[in-house]
């Protein structure tokens, strides 16, 4: 919402700086965004009187002028075919910046001739694309010359732009925005212009009906029209042009030029038909499926039922509340016009706007709800205005339906401002407040009642009012209070999963890994491509086909980020994220996962190359020992987990795993990614990947802060070495497990420290290495038992795992 | 016949032996040769038993002096010859020192701005009693917009670019959810005041241009109870900001807004000398009075139970506070700007040890 200080002041009566406006208004929530002052940068240009033109002696186009610029005569050399002997313009001296060429003048001679300044054209003030000529002044600027021009023609109006909330329809005018700033004392608010002699002797000739079916009769309820025969539609005056100029729009014609002044003096949008292009009677209804008009805009547009159209007998004329027809439109022929001063349903014209696409300042006003109260005066001031640019006879007021009931009246307590915002503010000063933003407050003492404006649709209950007195009063003036401590000491407030997050964001960070953030949705084919791809998790209006589709899992968008680093040169690099990801569109379809990614040599312990030793690459036992060691700093024992061969099919599928507990929990999934993968997404492999399903793992167990005593066995424990040959198909998991089970309370360890596989075992066989540990608990052991259980060990595996103890 | 000068003679030689060894191996020599089965000395101590029992007593101890001399003698020299071998071993083991390590992984791995500011956020809402609490990120219409206030055609859609789905066979629409609003309506929902919790987590918005991008993060403070007011409220943000910019005091300037889902509602401004750069007004949050309308729409009595809202964007606040230039890099996984940006693995924030220190 633009407006100026001047048409401000036409309802405010005010001495305050334009500095005060703006903090006021801001503070009181109409957001100033600008304040611009078009007269600046007019600054150093003046109104001039060229004494005398005369050709340039070198040059047949130009003329040199001798100029009066108030402060004594200069030589001018001009270009311009229309400078001539006797007339006005404007004149800028050496030294000042011209906008429109942004240049600055300095004195140089033009074709031998010295210029000491120039004439300006409107293109160059930036007024308008003029450039035929420079400015030529009316006669009567003869007696302003050597002022400053901007000042002149008043130009120097600075002009305010609000952000305005959508709660606040009476602000899409100026006198409500004056009506804000009465009441936060800055000014008095001036009485409503007195509009008289407006009403006609003859009855309005275009019938106006309203043709609604039962349950829609809220779409339009009110069509008041005027009909003014004999106008002379031209420009409009200048000060209405100015003004409209300065707030951004493009004065067209006396008549449409009132209905947008009107709209934006009063947040009263209107409508002029040019009556005989109409034909039959003028009505509101809904439209039909498949009517079309063309739009003052220029376009073609369709209604359908939903919508609230005008039309005549004929024809739809436009959108009700939203835009205008050009076929029904005024131009500088029309002779006689109907004048509409209609209500709009809010909803039903924010419904046509969204559907339809459609901006208008007509639309922005009734979506937001104009003043009920405000037809027929808005007809009548409507009337005033036209009667004056145009001349003309006005018909009777022709008024369809009534106005909708705005008479809200809230009990109110002025308690509740203390109650709600904390502040103790005087009764009289709450009740002025709510008086000079229009309220009626009637009773006395405690409760009293409070009838809202006709212009206020967004008060509805007592927290409405306090706000009004706050925000009046100052938001700045409410004093701070502490809240109240519950507990001297903060408990703590996280849930599991919300710690668990936590640490595993340190955990996997300590692990080398970088964290990143990567957007939920991605392409459907790549989410197509780790599980996802549904219609349901489709977005309807996605910003591009590559953030389409609400990812499936966060190795995608990870990949992806991958390969740009490596675009840039970054090979060995190790990222992740924790985050969403969805199965379906339900919210216990969102899951948790932590994912990470290892590329090149980006190992947890060595990466790259180094003198010590170079890294290899990256392979599925680092997705492996990132995913143990993030269990552990979770509370969760890996070794408790079984491990299982079905990975998703965006894993290699002999180079991935699972950890699982029991048939149905998943916590985990590590692997290298599969090559087809890979590149689909058009990154280099080879990748090792892994997520973890933070929400998926089981709660810890809540126990006592204090730890079981210590068990530290005295005795030394024993390591005997077992190297066993195996089919290669045979996992170390079921040797190990057979191994350590030959006696559970005497082995407490099983390490694997030897893999080999070679022709000298035959074909198919491998042979592993271990070494167990025995943890004597109350004697030393004897070597008849340290035999014992090494052949318990032997004769377990080979049980198990068909292994032979190699010889 | 062996005299104290015949001792005494073969204590010298020794003892010059002794020196003379230039290496473990020699030493051991000289002490077989004098100590060994067959060595001089042992040879003297063999004598012993056949000397008159007058003459063994005095030359039983002059040999055993002799032995205990030659042996200390050759104690010292085995340490000195030990302390030589030693030394000359490390001087071949000279390493260059000035050879690099590997960067350990606590040098590598780094945490994400937004992720280190709503660990600083949660450390200082927790010491004020605030519980967090989370939501979906697909929400309905109804939480989204019409529990919040906002029915359907309210202009105030418009201004939240909604990512939508298709329509469900119902005609019903889910939604992207366009801020962290829909958490208070879950928790009221689920929990009898009082009320206090925050809300962290991903947003999204239809926008995409130099300061938005299409997904970024809110926090959202809710407060309800019987007595919370506007004053609690100020009192709460200056509190926040406070201590979430490090600094003694902030200057806020609180101006009157709009939103359908608080009244009174407000929008803070931050002055911005508390990230050192005086002069100016940054906007940083919007909030207000929870609506009479919202806490009835969650089957609460709002004559009885009143609160507060806030919410402020947590990219923003991160920005602001590390001085990171554009929203769009906190999404970009840029290696070079993560590794700039981003928190080393133990910068975990605390009141007791700072949050950013």
């Amino acid at each position: 919402m633009k407006f100026t200080l001047s048409w401000l002041k036409d309802h405010l009566e005010t001495s305050a700086s334009v500095e005060e406006l703006a903090r006021t208004l801001s503070a009181i929530g109409l957001e100033v965004e600008s304040v611009t002052n078009p007269g600046e940068k007019l600054a150093p240009f003046i109104v001039a009187r060229v004494v005398e033109a005369k050709q340039h002696p070198n040059a047949d186009r130009l003329r040199v002028c001798q100029v009066e610029t108030g402060s004594g005569v200069v030589e001018v050399v001009c270009g311009a075919p229309n400078a001539r002997s006797g007339m006005i313009g404007v004149f800028a001296p050496i030294g000042s910046h011209i906008p429109g060429t942004g240049i600055t003048l300095d004195k140089r001679p033009v074709r031998g001739v010295v210029s000491n300044g120039m004439l300006l054209s409107e293109r160059e003030l930036e007024l308008s694309d003029s450039h035929e000529g420079i400015i030529e002044l009316p006669d009567d600027y003869a007696k302003k010359v050597g002022q400053p021009f901007a000042e002149v023609m008043g130009l120097a109006d600075p002009v305010f732009d609000v952000k305005l909330t959508p709660n606040r329809p009476d602000c899409t005018g100026v006198r409500g925005i004056a009506r804000d700033l009465a009441a936060a004392h800055l000014g008095k608010l001036k009485p409503e212009r007195k509009v008289s002699g407006v009403e006609g002797t003859y009855a309005c000739p275009v019938d106006i009906k309203l043709d609604f079916p039962k349950e829609a009769r809220d779409a339009c309820p009110c069509f008041a029209g005027r009909y003014v025969k004999g106008v002379k539609n031209g420009p409009s005056p200048a000060w209405v042009q100015q003004r409209l100029k300065a707030v951004g729009l493009r004065p067209i014609n006396a008549l449409v030029d009132v209905t947008n002044y009107i709209s934006l003096d009063r947040g009263r949008p209107l409508h002029v038909y040019d009556a005989d292009k109409l034909k039959g009677a003028i009505r509101a209804r809904l439209g039909k499926k498949g009517e079309t008009f063309k739009g003052l805009d220029g376009k073609t547009h369709e209604a359908d039922e939903t919508m609230c159209v005008i039309a005549d007998d004929r024809a739809v004329l436009g959108f009700g509340g939203i835009l205008g027809g050009e076929d029904t439109g005024c131009t500088e022929a029309t002779r006689n016009v109907l004048i509409e001063c209609a209500y709009f349903d809010p909803l039903r014209t924010a419904a046509t706007g969204r559907k339809t696409g459609i901006q208008s300042d007509a639309r922005y006003r009734f979506e937001r709800g104009v003043d009920p109260a405000f037809i027929r005066p808005g007809l009548d001031l409507a009337t005033a205005m036209i009667l004056e640019f145009t001349g003309g006879a006005p018909s009777k007021a022709k008024v369809a339906g009534a106005p909708p009931e705005a008479k809200t009246t809230l009990s109110f307590s002025f308690a509740m401002v203390e109650k709600l915002a904390g502040i103790r503010l005087k009764e009289p000063q709450m009740r002025s407040t709510l008086e000079a933003l229009g309220f009626q407050v009637s009773g006395k003492g405690g409760e009293v009642k409070v009838a809202v404006p006709s212009w206020r649709p967004d008060i509805h209950g007592r927290a409405d009012l306090v706000e009004e007195i706050v925000r009046i009063a100052g938001l700045d003036t409410v004093p701070s209070a502490p809240m109240p401590r519950e507990r001297g000491v903060a408990r703590a407030v996280l849930t599991q999963t919300q710690r668990r997050v936590q640490r595993a964001r340190r955990a996997l960070a300590a692990r080398g890994l970088v964290e990143t953030i990567t957007w939920s949705f991605i392409s459907r084919a790549a989410a197509g491509a780790f599980g996802g791809g549904g219609d349901a998790l489709e977005l309807a209006n996605p910003i591009s086909a590559d953030m389409s589709s609400m990812r499936p899992s966060l190795l995608p968008g990870l990949l992806a980020a991958l390969q740009r680093n490596r675009n840039r040169g970054f090979a060995d690099l190790a990222l992740f994220e924790i985050g969403q990801a969805y199965r379906g569109d339900r919210p216990e379809d969102q899951f948790l996962a932590a994912t990470g990614v290892r590329a090149g040599t980006a190992a947890a312990s060595v990466s790259g190359r180094h003198w010590s030793g170079n890294a290899g690459m990256v392979s599925l036992f680092d997705a492996k020992a990132d995913v143990v060691t993030l269990l552990a700093a979770l509370g969760i024992d890996a070794a408790k987990a079984q491990t299982t061969r079905d990975a998703p099919a965006y894993f290699h599928p002999g180079r991935s795993a699972c950890l699982r507990l029991g048939p149905k929990i998943l916590l985990a999934q590590f692997g290298e990614i599969h090559p087809e993968t890979l590149r689909d997404l058009d990154v280099a492999g080879p990748v090792a990947a892994f997520e973890l399903f933070i929400d998926a793992l089981p709660p810890e167990k809540k126990k006592s802060a204090a730890r079981p005593m210590l068990e530290a066995a005295d005795l030394m424990p024993v390591r005997r070495d077992f190297a066993f040959v195996l089919d290669a198909s045979v996992p170390a998991g079921d040797v190990i497990k057979a191994a350590a089970g030959a006696d559970k309370a005497l082995i407490t360890q099983v390490n694997v420290f030897d893999l080999f596989e070679g022709k000298s075992l035959g074909e198919g066989k491998k042979s592993l290495a271990l070494e167990v540990t025995l943890q004597p608990r109350d004697k030393t052991l004897t070597d008849e038992q340290i035999e014992a259980v090494s052949a318990k060990i032997v004769a377990e595996v080979k049980r198990a795992t068909g292994g032979e103890i190699r010889a | 016949m062996t005299s104290n000068a015949d001792i005494s003679a073969l204590e010298n030689a020794l003892v010059s032996e002794i020196g003379a060894a230039d290496d473990l191996a020699g030493l051991e020599r000289v002490r077989i040769a004098a100590l060994g089965k067959k060595g001089s000395i042992s040879d003297l101590m063999a004598r012993l038993g056949s000397m008159p029992p007058e003459e063994r007593r005095a030359f039983g101890q002059a040999v055993n002096g002799l032995k205990q001399r030659v042996g200390d003698a050759m104690e010292a020299r085995k340490a000195e010859l030990e302390r030589r071998q030693l030394s000359q071993r490390l001087a071949t083991e000279t390493a260059d020192v000035t050879l690099p390590v590997r960067p350990g992984p606590l040098q590598e791995g780094r945490i994400h701005p937004v992720s280190q500011v709503w660990d600083e956020v949660v450390e200082i809402f927790a010491d004020m009693g605030f519980a967090v609490a989370e939501g979906p990120d697909i929400e309905t219409d109804d939480l989204n917009f019409s529990k919040l206030n906002i029915p359907p055609e309210h202009p105030a859609r418009q201004e939240h670019d909604t990512f939508y789905f298709a329509p469900k066979p119902d005609g019903s629409r889910l939604l992207l959810r366009t801020h962290t609003s829909p958490v208070q309506i879950r928790t009221m929902l689920r929990q009898k005041p009082p009320i206090r919790i925050i809300a962290p987590g991903r947003v999204y918005r239809c926008d995409s241009d130099q300061t938005h991008t299409p997904m970024f993060h809110q926090i959202e403070a809710l407060v309800i109870d019987e007595t919370t007011h506007l004053g609690h409220l100020k009192w709460c943000i200056e509190e926040f900001c406070k201590a979430f910019f490090e600094v003694d005091e902030v200057r806020m300037r609180f101006r009157a807004s709009h939103f359908p889902f608080t009244e009174p509602s407000m929008e803070v401004d931050l002055d911005a000398a508390a990230i050192g750069k005086p002069g100016q007004w940054l906007e940083i949050l919007g909030s207000g009075m929870v609506h009479p309308n919202v806490i009835r729409n969650c089957g609460l009595d709002p004559e009885k139970y009143q609160g507060f809202a806030f919410g402020m964007g947590l990219d923003r606040i991160a920005m602001l506070k590390y001085g990171i230039p554009d929203l769009r890099d906190m999404f970009s996984g840029d290696l070079r700007w993560l590794r700039h940006y981003g928190f080393l693995p133990l910068d975990v924030p605390t009141l007791a040890g700072g949050l950013s220190s």
